[in-house]
């Protein structure tokens, strides 16, 4: 028998109320696979990253994360960086990054002391150093430009060494520079750490360059019902490996079309 | 020209602005009170400044024969006291409640509507029922500041921890904190300059329920000085006082707010570091 998946879903389902948001998603994801979701908005894609997080139990299905079902509640072992709000305001950014040591190594006070602290401070501000934040290690977020504040939440992240790390449309606010300078420090970090990703965004280009699988959630109903009770699913599936076959460039129109109207 | 809304003074025009009014009113007060004072010297409802200054000196440099002590510096202790307990109860409840309340949906759902049903409850309508449990003593006079000021600081830390973003208590967990952790070091950090916010909005307030509670069962005190002087139409005792007690709850405001920024300048972003 092969190791189980990193990722597993069954079936899943997700209703609020009569709402249905999200049904009969399945998929497998393996360890090291770096895999881009996109969907017009209001699809799910958020929901989807809060399944795996822990924040959110599915309403029917089974969810495995490394062959054991998935921990009712976030955890150190899903990291995730948000769009906005993912560091704390009052703490600088040493801190920021040394706060999961801080947790882990003092259940009580919840802050390091002495020759630990030290050890701690020196890990992460070699992680800062790496994501280009060696020169920021006083200041704080509110002193900090968009991109850093968002290098600063992967480092914090990072310190955790998570099985796998959820990004929810993570360059979502970033100018069209800083973004692909986002672009090539995440591809590096991912190939280092040797991580597993799920990253949440609006821009097909960026999930097309980053990911090493596609993700598309819509209704499949969409064009027949208008859309009235169904939720949405895993529509298209791209594998981007090598060796993959290549995408269908009419998919890949469809596929523009619904995402954003003004971006084709 | 620019709209009003735009017109912004710079920093001597704002201190001429705010000082202008204040100066106004004390030169339209000594003009009025010197012409009350040559009209007739008897007349007690506009004492001069120099009959206040007086009286001012006496209550605060000489010492009382009957009571053996200076009666400004002796009502000042007493109301402070009873001030500051009062207070620091208000502040470390609300603190805890807040806190609990915002981060425990469990609590919230438990105490919110308790809290929010005796927050309307007016306290002075409680002041009776105070004096008749606790006596007439400071038990009942720094209850009635706990009751008046903390139920109304405990919802606004409770909104304000429940309002921190979603995002953050989830990072905090998915960093390995637990729920004493994410109160200890991502809310409590962050409720403090909301609580000195909270707190400095609240002495006004306690001022009021200090000087009722004061006034009404009292034997020393800034309040029961007022009130007890004012049978003799003393205003040139009482004109001080309400200005010595202004003064006082100017100086904690700005205490307050200095320490906000000296210990949270991570929460005064605009005052820089
Ligand atoms: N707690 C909730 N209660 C009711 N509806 C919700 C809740 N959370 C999300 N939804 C709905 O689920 C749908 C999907 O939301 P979301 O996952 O945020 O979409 P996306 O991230 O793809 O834009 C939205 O229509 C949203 O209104
Ligand atoms: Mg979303």
């Amino acid at each position: 028998m092969t190791a189980p998946s990193l990722l597993y879903f069954r079936d899943v389902a997700v209703q609020y109320g009569d709402r249905i948001v999200l049904e009969q998603v399945s998929l497998a994801v393996e360890q090291g696979a770096f895999v881009s979701v996109v969907g017009p908005s209001g699809a799910g894609k958020s929901t989807f990253l809060r399944l795996i997080l822990g924040q959110e139990a599915p309403s029917r299905g089974v969810i495995h994360l490394e062959g054991e079902p998935l921990a009712a509640e976030p955890d150190r072992h899903r990291g995730v960086v948000f769009q906005r709000y993912s560091v704390f305001p009052h703490l600088s950014a040493l801190d920021n990054v040394v706060f999961g040591l801080d947790c882990a190594g003092a259940p009580l006070t919840g802050r390091l002391r002495g020759p630990r602290r030290a050890a701690a401070a020196e890990e992460a501000t070699a992680l800062l150093a790496r994501v280009g934040l060696s020169h920021a290690l006083d200041l704080y977020p509110a002193q900090l430009s968009g991109g850093m504040q968002q290098r600063l939440a992967i480092a914090q992240a990072l310190i955790m060494k998570p099985r796998i790390l959820l990004l929810d449309e993570p360059f979502g606010a970033l100018d069209p520079g800083v973004r692909k300078d986002m672009h090539g420090l995440i591809t590096e970090l991912w190939r280092e750490h040797g991580l597993t990703i799920v990253m949440v965004t609006h821009d097909l280009k960026e999930a097309f360059t980053l990911g090493t699988r596609v993700l598309a959630f819509d209704k499949p109903r969409h064009f027949d019902d208008g859309g009235r009770a169904y939720g949405s699913t895993i529509v298209y599936d791209f594998p981007l490996d090598k060796g993959a076959p290549p995408v269908d460039p009419a998919t890949l129109a469809t596929l523009k079309d619904r995402l954003d109207p003004d971006q084709a | 020209m620019k709209r009003l809304l735009n017109i912004r003074p710079g920093a001597g025009g704002r201190f001429v602005l705010g000082a202008a009014p204040v100066l106004v009113a004390l030169a339209a007060y000594a003009i009025a009170s010197q012409a009350q004072h040559d009209a007739n010297p008897a007349e007690k409802i506009l004492p001069t400044f120099q009959a206040m200054a007086r009286q001012a000196g006496v209550m605060a440099l000489q010492v009382d024969p009957q009571t053996g002590t200076i009666p400004l510096w002796q009502d000042t202790a007493a109301s402070l006291m009873r001030l500051g307990t009062g207070l620091a109860i208000a502040t470390a409840s609300s603190l805890l409640l807040g806190l609990a309340l915002g981060l425990l949906p469990i609590l919230r759902g438990t105490f919110g509507p308790f809290v929010a049903a005796v927050s309307v409850v007016p306290p002075i309508a409680i002041l009776p029922i105070l004096f008749i449990t606790f006596g007439l003593g400071e038990t009942a006079k720094v209850l009635l500041i706990v009751l008046g000021v903390a139920p109304v600081m405990i919802r606004d830390l409770a909104g304000f921890t429940a309002a921190l973003p979603s995002e953050q208590i989830i990072k905090a967990q998915t960093l390995g904190a637990s729920t004493w952790q994410v109160a200890l070091r991502v809310a409590l950090p962050q409720v403090m300059p909301r609580l000195i916010e909270s707190l400095r909005l609240s002495l006004g307030p306690a001022f009021v329920f200090l000087i009722s509670a004061e006034a009404i069962a009292s034997d020393v005190g800034l309040g029961y000085r007022v009130f007890l002087v004012r049978r003799y139409l003393a205003m040139d005792i009482i004109l001080p006082y309400v200005a010595w007690i202004a003064l006082l709850a100017v100086l904690f405001d700005l205490v307050l707010s200095q320490i906000s920024r000296r210990a949270y300048p991570w929460a005064h972003p605009a005052a820089g570091r």
